[in-house]
């Protein structure tokens, strides 16, 4: 093979004593795409914000490009040394056009004042390379996750990048925005480009990726090559450990059938969610499929009274309920977990203890409203144990653990509430093979014990394994139901066709 | 099949050793990050004493700094509960002034006497519920609403005492205003005034650090959008610390008046408000909300007080106290974030 195009050898980091990285190495090469893979929490976007510039390792290791050493110094650093990463959160300015934010930091400038125009020409050929579907003075607002990832990679190019680092780029991507975001990795990986592609979804790494390196604890377990890419030996190298049975579905759900616990009625929005009709058993699991846009969370949204509704009615356990805040939903017992983490679920700069607690203070609380503080103490251990929640401790703040664990603790809030109804939006989005099973087994548990379940999943997979009957949204509307037959599985060709249209096609 | 990978993982170099000197080295840090802007107030009150050779650590003086740091202490408390949910009260000022003119009216008459230090306390807390109902229920900006009642009330403070200063040598409770509580007999005291401060920031702490209610001002501060979907109200949350603001206003009021045994609705309080946001900047607290200590504020509140006496002491002129003042501000603030650098928020 030839030289690489990046090595790094012994880098370490630290975090106030906390080692994420322990001397791992990497090495890529130029027109290849590596998927790094490991845990949450184990160093993969602590060693590509590494490469960026964002942190600065620990002394004792060593960065070549192209077979120079180099010192990465700060953001602009790392583009200087020819590297460009999209983060796990993006990084955009929404208040500022598509060009202004590819020059964002090299901005062009004619006698002082900034060439709009200029920047907007220099930026065409790149979209058009992209075949993006938008302008350049388009507010980067306005544009769709797809979209916006799309000028992230229009950044990095523009740049000459020469190495581009993806830190999940599909967890908020539709299907077909994610395979547009294929097509163009390998269009990218054939034009010399090396990537590297961090993904929890193993599908992902089979279809992208060349080479796979592992790491696990902040350590370097191992790379494979193409041939020797398998799910059983990725998970092995990854967990340390066999996960066997990944879905769990052991509850049943004919015990509690005939006892509806939540039954929406004619929701709407007057806006994307268009008069829909759900029910949800006791010890049953509902999928909620559809495209992203469907209205799905929307949908969500009006149950918990988080948006105002134009029409439709709430029962729960066969009476109607009348809810207007998220807040009465939680009284009423109805749980939600947002999509969103950060901007709609965590409290960043609050304590791991204290995010876990947030929804159960009032009912915990000693006189009605002082902290019982060992009770939340004892909680968050147990969400951290149950959970294998990876941080130093339960007093750190949400915002510095790694996306994965975030998301176990925005769950656990959810979980202490021991809701009658469970509504979750996206509940592994960003959470690894290992946590995944785990979730799944939570979930499965307290369908056991009763709860009602509502699975919002992008994930088809996912909720072919854990659902007993799937709801399919299309434009704001119910288009149908997949029911599992006495025999037969639920069938991921019967909900893509109600979820795209495609089912009158058929008939 | 290929071997576990595990195999190929390399041994860990940390020594039981190396993880306990990081374990006291993380401690270390927590401490400092813990202790704040209290080694810049240390440093001060040292620096003073010896400028003034000798004139600081006096127990005479020291009283007097405790005195005057608190009427600011208290405002600094009430604007800690506002700030730490993202939102800002430039009313304190005038709602002292309009609580001291309502209670010293009050006192004048022969049988509501008494009740003047209830009344000004009720004033400040309607003021700041007002306050705090604009901005929870009609989702006004806090920077505008409380803006229009700086004015607002300045003018209402003026029309309780007919633009006169209300004058009332005899006021009931005048000791809080002027009288000492005696530690020892004849050897340690502390001003009635400094006690309620105190008071005051002990009663914050319990509400911000031991209540559910605090955890959910932090909340709101740091997300209100989390804390809308989570089950908050944070309507209520918004009203109760608007409605804290002006009550420790009303407070303040009380004690200035108690002190004064006079006030003028023109010239009581005028700006306090700056100090009382300067001492919970100075204390670390975030000014978008979220993070922050009530003791923060408390040193805050100390270190405008040495400050303050200090230049005095020492025989500053009036015009570079506030140069010097200013510069002392800023200087502190940024070596607050240079400290801060580095650690998990960023
Ligand atoms: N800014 C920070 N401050 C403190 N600790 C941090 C910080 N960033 C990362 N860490 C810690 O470093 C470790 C590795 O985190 P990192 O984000 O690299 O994980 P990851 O492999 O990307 O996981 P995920 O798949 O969940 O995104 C975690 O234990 C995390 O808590
Ligand atoms: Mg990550």
């Amino acid at each position: 093979m030839n030289d690489p195009i990046l090595e790094m050898r012994g880098v370490s980091k630290s975090f106030f004593g906390i080692k994420a990285l322990r001397a791992v190495d990497l090495t890529v090469y130029a027109g290849e795409i590596h998927a790094l893979m490991g845990e949450n929490g184990a160093g993969k976007s602590t060693l590509m914000k590494i490469l960026s510039g964002a942190y600065r390792p620990d002394p004792g290791g060593e960065i070549r490009i192209e077979g120079n050493p180099v010192r990465i110094e700060g953001p602009l650093g790392g583009r200087a040394a020819g590297i460009s990463i999209i983060y796990q959160e993006l990084s955009l300015a929404p208040n500022l056009s598509v060009a202004e934010n590819i020059y964002l930091g090299r901005e062009m400038s004619r006698a002082g004042l900034l060439a709009r125009g200029a920047m907007r020409e220099g930026v065409g050929p790149i979209l058009r390379r992209l075949g993006a579907d938008f302008l350049p003075s388009t507010l980067v607002a306005h544009l769709s996750m797809g979209q916006r990832q799309l000028v992230e990679i229009a950044r990095a190019l523009h740049a000459r990048s020469k190495i581009l680092i993806m830190d999940e780029p599909t967890t908020s991507l539709s299907a077909a925005e994610s395979e547009r975001l294929f097509a163009l990795v390998r269009q990218l990986r054939a034009e010399g480009l090396a990537i590297i592609y961090i993904s929890h979804r193993m599908d992902e790494v089979y279809a992208l990726g060349d080479r796979v390196t592992v790491l696990r604890d902040g350590r370097l377990v191992g790379s494979l090559d193409k041939p020797e890419i398998r799910a059983d030996t990725i998970v092995r190298m990854m967990v340390g450990r066999d996960v066997s049975s990944f879905y769990k579905k052991d509850h049943d759900p004919e015990a509690g059938r005939g006892h509806p616990v939540l039954a929406a009625i004619d929701m709407a929005d007057g806006r994307r969610v268009k008069g829909c009709s759900l029910t949800v058993h006791a010890s049953e699991v509902v999928g909620l499929a559809g495209l992203i846009g469907a209205g799905r969370t929307e949908l969500a949204h009006l149950i918990i009274g988080a948006a105002p509704r134009t029409s439709g009615q709430l029962e729960l356990e066969g009476r109607p309920v009348e809810i207007r805040t998220p807040g009465e939903a939680l009284e009423a017992g109805i749980a939600y977990l947002t999509e969103d983490r950060k901007a709609l679920g965590l409290f960043l700069d609050m304590s791991c203890l204290d995010n876990i607690n947030l929804a159960v203070l009032g009912r915990d609380a000693k006189l009605g409203w002082v902290l019982d503080r060992d009770k939340a103490r004892e909680r968050a251990d147990r969400a951290f144990a149950g959970l294998s929640i990876r941080a130093a401790n339960v007093g750190v703040p949400a915002g510095g653990l790694s996306g994965g664990n975030q998301q176990k603790v925005l769950l656990s809030r959810l979980l202490a509430i021991a809701p009658k109804v469970l509504i979750l939006d996206e509940p592994t989005r960003g959470v690894d093979v290992g946590a995944k099973s785990e979730i799944y087994s939570i979930i499965d548990n307290l369908a056991k014990t009763g709860t009602a379940i509502l699975v919002i999943s992008s994930d088809l997979p996912e909720i072919i394994g854990i659902c007993d009957r799937v709801v399919v949204m299309r434009a704001g509307h119910i288009a149908g139901e997949v029911s599992r037959g006495p025999h037969s599985p639920l069938a991921q060709e019967d909900i893509m066709a109600l979820a795209t249209g495609m089912e009158h096609l058929d008939a | 099949m290929p071997d576990n990978g595990a195999s190929q993982a390399k041994p860990a170099p940390t020594t039981t050793n190396g993880v306990a000197a990081e374990s006291r080295r993380q401690r270390v840090r927590m401490l400092i990050s813990a202790l704040g802007m209290l080694p810049v107030l240390l440093i001060l009150c040292i620096g003073f004493h010896f400028l003034s050779e000798g004139r600081f650590f006096t127990g005479q003086n020291l009283g007097i700094v405790l005195q005057q740091a608190a009427v600011n202490t208290v405002l600094a408390a009430g604007m800690t509960f506002v700030i730490l949910t993202g939102g800002i009260d430039l009313s304190v000022g005038s709602i002292l002034a309009a609580s001291a003119m309502a209670g010293l009216t009050l006192s004048k008459m022969p049988e509501l006497g008494m009740l003047w230090l209830p009344a000004a306390l009720l004033t400040g807390l309607g003021f700041g519920v007002v306050n705090g109902a604009l901005i929870a229920l009609l989702r006004l900006p806090p920077f505008i609403v409380t803006l229009g009642s700086l004015t607002a009330v300045r003018g209402l403070a003026r029309l309780l005492g007919a633009d006169t200063t209300v004058f009332n040598p005899s006021i009931p409770y005048a000791f809080i205003g002027n009288g000492s509580l005696t530690l020892i007999p004849g050897v340690a005291s502390i001003p009635w005034l400094s006690v309620i401060a105190l008071f005051v920031i002990f009663v914050s702490w319990l509400v911000l650090r031991r209540t559910v209610l605090g955890v959910h001002i932090y909340a709101v501060g740091g997300n209100e959008s989390a804390a809308r979907l989570a089950g908050i109200k944070v309507w209520a949350v918004l009203i109760f610390v608007y409605g804290v603001s002006g009550l420790f206003a009303g407070l303040g009021g009380a004690m200035q008046a108690a002190r004064l045994y006079a006030a003028n609705g023109l010239q009581l309080g005028q700006s306090y408000e700056l100090d009382a946001i300067t001492a919970v900047i100075l204390g670390g607290t975030s000014f978008v909300g979220g993070i922050g200590s009530i003791w923060g504020t408390l040193v805050g509140a100390l270190i405008i007080a040495v400050l303050s006496n200090g230049l005095i002491l020492i025989g500053v002129s009036d015009i570079w106290q506030y140069v010097i003042k200013g510069l002392v501000i800023i200087g502190a603030v940024a070596l607050d974030r240079y400290r801060l650098q580095g650690s998990a928020r960023t």
